[in-house]
């Protein structure tokens, strides 16, 4: 019997939701997740309780929209009914709202019986996620330095996630990155059972290490990691050379990783059969990204096939690799809001063939970090020399512009300050036929989407079938 | 003249918090464009300093877990040459946890005092950790003009009798959030909360860090030539337009 309370709650945020999208407020991803947490505080305790099969849960810093995007499909493949945040409105706010759109009236969850929840869950949040939804699944990407002014310093998140592990159930299945040592060093705290993923296959090796690791130290003994292979930043097989701690061997492992222009294919072993996966998705990043989802389907007791299938049918996530055409050209975003993350798009679109145009859009709203030094931690310089074009926008349009110059990028290059008319600006540049890649922090990408999709005449976010 | 300076990066693995190698890469490329060759070499945790063999030291910021690794280094295997370098007008430049480990001691809300260098007068308090951080934008005056980066320390840093202010705020925290004072200077060591990064955005600064370190090893002589900085100045003002919205 639902409480009062929890009717009354269900009823205001949908109200809101509805109000929000009338006054072409936004999508309502997250307010009426608000007005109804406010009313009753354990509103997604209780809706995601009557998830029939439970709910698998992604936290990182990145790689949780695509991760969970391919769970989502891995899960409808299977026949579950599965509900996601799916436009990436990760906070409890978000989870809220996603749980209210499939509540009725009186708190009951539509088709629970059949529902699986899929949830992104931003990595401060996790916490209070966990509590309130008690995952079956919860896996974990990476952890690297992001938006410093709103986070604080990359080891309080660490600690974060290891008292959300001690706090979580036993019944939790914890899934880990093998090769990002500062995520398998959650182990210890984990309760329940562990699965790790990696890559094995050494072929993908950086030659020389980045300048955006954080994790370079073993946390015990203070030494540094030694790396017999290093993917990125501080990703790859590691080992302390003081305590004797090292990767684990993963359960579900890369044996093969082929990068290809607009696709990565992937031989995998696991411990029912091996798998061969073709992506859509193209960069190092999303060859973790299937590899994560992969394991958490496979904990979910999903065939691999259907595995596979699912997690092959992904094209590109909200702004991640997703694809626009206008007016005969191919325009790509890359969302890009933090050094690591910025460094596997810049050697992605490096990889790309043919002639590159681009389109970089630097905000410092509180969702991108007001601090925009980052930028000087990303590696800019891989795409030095290789664009056709580049135009630089966004509010802190001039930084970018300066820290390309720094890069040696022209210092003459095009400083748009409005999103649309950069965009216009770089679609002029681009002969029909060619190719623009748009690299936006997350507000940017939200703005410069939402024109692209307008152009192309893709529909907006919220309307997105799943 | 082949124009030359030698750069002590102190740490760049471990302090290098807030993009604080723009402050290197910036230094290096308006050496190149004046035909000067900017020798840089990385010293880690192990690696002495010759004091003598330096015209720049740069230490930038760290995490407090890399700023307490560091801090035993910073003084018994690099303390003294620091020290000796600055007493010898060497240009340095220490930001944020840097700065801090360049003053006389840290104190943390809770725990025993952490010692630094002393090269600043000054010391600083962490307030307690329910009181805010100083985070955010800076705009600070300085030699009759403006310096602009981006804040972000939850200690408060005082300067004695012996330290000058680097900058006097306009807008932001700076040093303590009180006085209006940001940075410290003695001799040629300036010490600054200012990220962002902060030369790249503040290129007569810069210049003026690589001014000093030429005439120091070439005499009054060596003078820069003006770069094209209208990119460097139009990051610079939109930084102070951000600053005061």
């Amino acid at each position: 019997m639902a409480s009062v309370r929890l009717v009354g709650a269900i009823a205001a945020g949908r109200l809101a939701g509805i109000a929000s999208r009338a006054f072409g407020r936004g999508g309502g991803t997250a307010l009426p997740g608000v007005v109804a947490e406010r009313i009753d505080p354990r509103l997604v305790e209780q809706l995601s309780a009557q998830l029939g099969h439970g709910s698998v849960m992604v936290t990182g810093t990145n790689g949780k929209t695509t991760t969970s995007h391919m769970l989502s499909s891995v899960a409808a493949k299977a026949g579950y009914l599965p509900l996601h945040n799916r436009s990436g409105s990760n906070l409890m706010r978000g989870v809220a709202t996603a749980l209210l759109d499939e509540a009725g009236p009186f708190g009951r969850l539509s088709q629970a019986e059949r529902r699986l929840g899929v949830f992104e869950v931003d990595e401060a949040t996790l916490p209070e996620a966990v509590a309130a939804v008690r995952p079956r699944v919860l896996i974990f990407t990476n952890l690297f330095r992001d938006q410093l002014d709103r986070y604080g310093e990359v080891d309080s998140i660490a600690a974060r996630w290891r008292d959300t592990l001690q706090a979580a159930p036993e019944s939790t299945t914890v899934v880990l990155n093998a090769d990002d040592p500062s995520v398998a060093a959650l182990e210890a705290s984990a309760r329940g059972r562990v699965v790790f993923y990696g890559i094995d296959d050494r072929a993908p090796a950086l030659a020389e290490p980045e300048h955006a690791a954080d994790s370079r130290w073993c946390p015990d003994c203070g030494r540094e990691y030694q790396y017999d292979v290093l993917f990125y930043g501080h990703v790859g097989h590691w080992r302390c050379p003081g305590c004797d701690k090292s990767r684990r061997e993963p359960g579900v492992r890369a044996t093969s990783v082929r990068l290809e222009a607009h696709a990565t294919r992937l031989t995998l072993a696991t411990p029912q059969d091996s798998v061969e996966l073709s992506l859509r998705l193209s960069g190092l990043y999303n060859a973790y990204n299937a590899l994560a989802a992969v394991s958490g389907g496979l904990v979910l007791g999903i065939e691999p096939a259907v595995v596979r299938e699912g997690v092959e049918s992904v094209a590109a996530a909200f702004g991640r690799q997703e694809r626009f055409e206008i007016d005969g050209r191919h325009v790509q975003v890359f969302l890009s809001k933090n050094p690591a993350g910025l460094n596997q798009v810049l050697r992605t679109v490096a990889a790309l063939p043919g002639d590159k145009r681009l389109l970089l859009l630097l905000n410092d709203d509180i969702a991108d970090g007001r601090d925009v030094s980052w930028i000087w931690d990303a590696d800019f310089e891989l795409l030095a020399g290789k664009a056709a074009s580049v135009v630089a926008s966004g509010r802190r349009a001039e930084d970018m512009a300066l820290r390309l110059k720094y890069a040696g990028f022209p210092p003459d290059l095009p400083v748009v300050g409005s999103a649309a008319e950069a965009l216009a600006l770089a679609l002029r540049e681009t002969p029909a036929g060619g190719d623009l890649y748009v690299l936006p922090t997350y507000t940017a990408m939200l703005e410069v989407r939402a024109l692209l999709a307008r152009l192309a005449g893709v529909a907006p976010f919220w309307e997105e079938q799943p | 003249m082949n124009l030359s300076l030698r750069l002590a990066h102190l740490y760049p693995k471990l302090m290098n918090l807030y993009g604080d190698r723009g402050n290197i890469i910036c230094l290096r490329c308006r050496c190149e464009a004046r035909g000067i060759e900017l020798v840089v070499e990385e010293l880690d945790i192990g690696d002495a300093l010759d004091p003598k063999g330096c015209d720049l030291i740069f230490m930038g910021g760290g995490q407090d877990r890399e700023q307490r690794r560091v801090v035993r280094d910073l003084l018994d295997v690099k303390g003294e040459a620091v020290r000796e370098a600055v007493e010898e007008s060497v240009v340095t430049l220490a930001v944020c946890g840097g700065y801090q480990l360049f003053a006389r001691y840290y104190r943390p809300a809770v725990g025993d005092d952490l010692p630094g260098l002393g090269v600043f007068d000054a010391h600083t308090e962490h307030p307690g950790e329910n009181v805010a951080r100083c985070i955010g934008n800076v705009v600070a005056q300085w030699d009759g003009d403006t310096l602009v980066g981006f804040e972000n320390h939850g200690g408060r840093t005082f300067l004695g009798p012996k330290a000058s202010p680097l900058a006097i705020v306009r807008s932001g925290y700076g040093n303590n959030g009180f006085d209006k004072t940001e940075g410290a200077v003695y001799r040629n060591a300036y010490g600054t909360y200012l990220h962002g990064s902060l030369l790249p955005k503040n290129p007569h600064f810069a210049d003026h860090l690589l001014r000093l370190a030429l005439r120091r090893r070439y005499g009054e002589e060596v003078d820069l030539a003006p770069l094209d900085d209208s990119l460097e100045q139009a990051a610079h003002e939109a930084a102070i337009r951000v600053a005061s919205c």
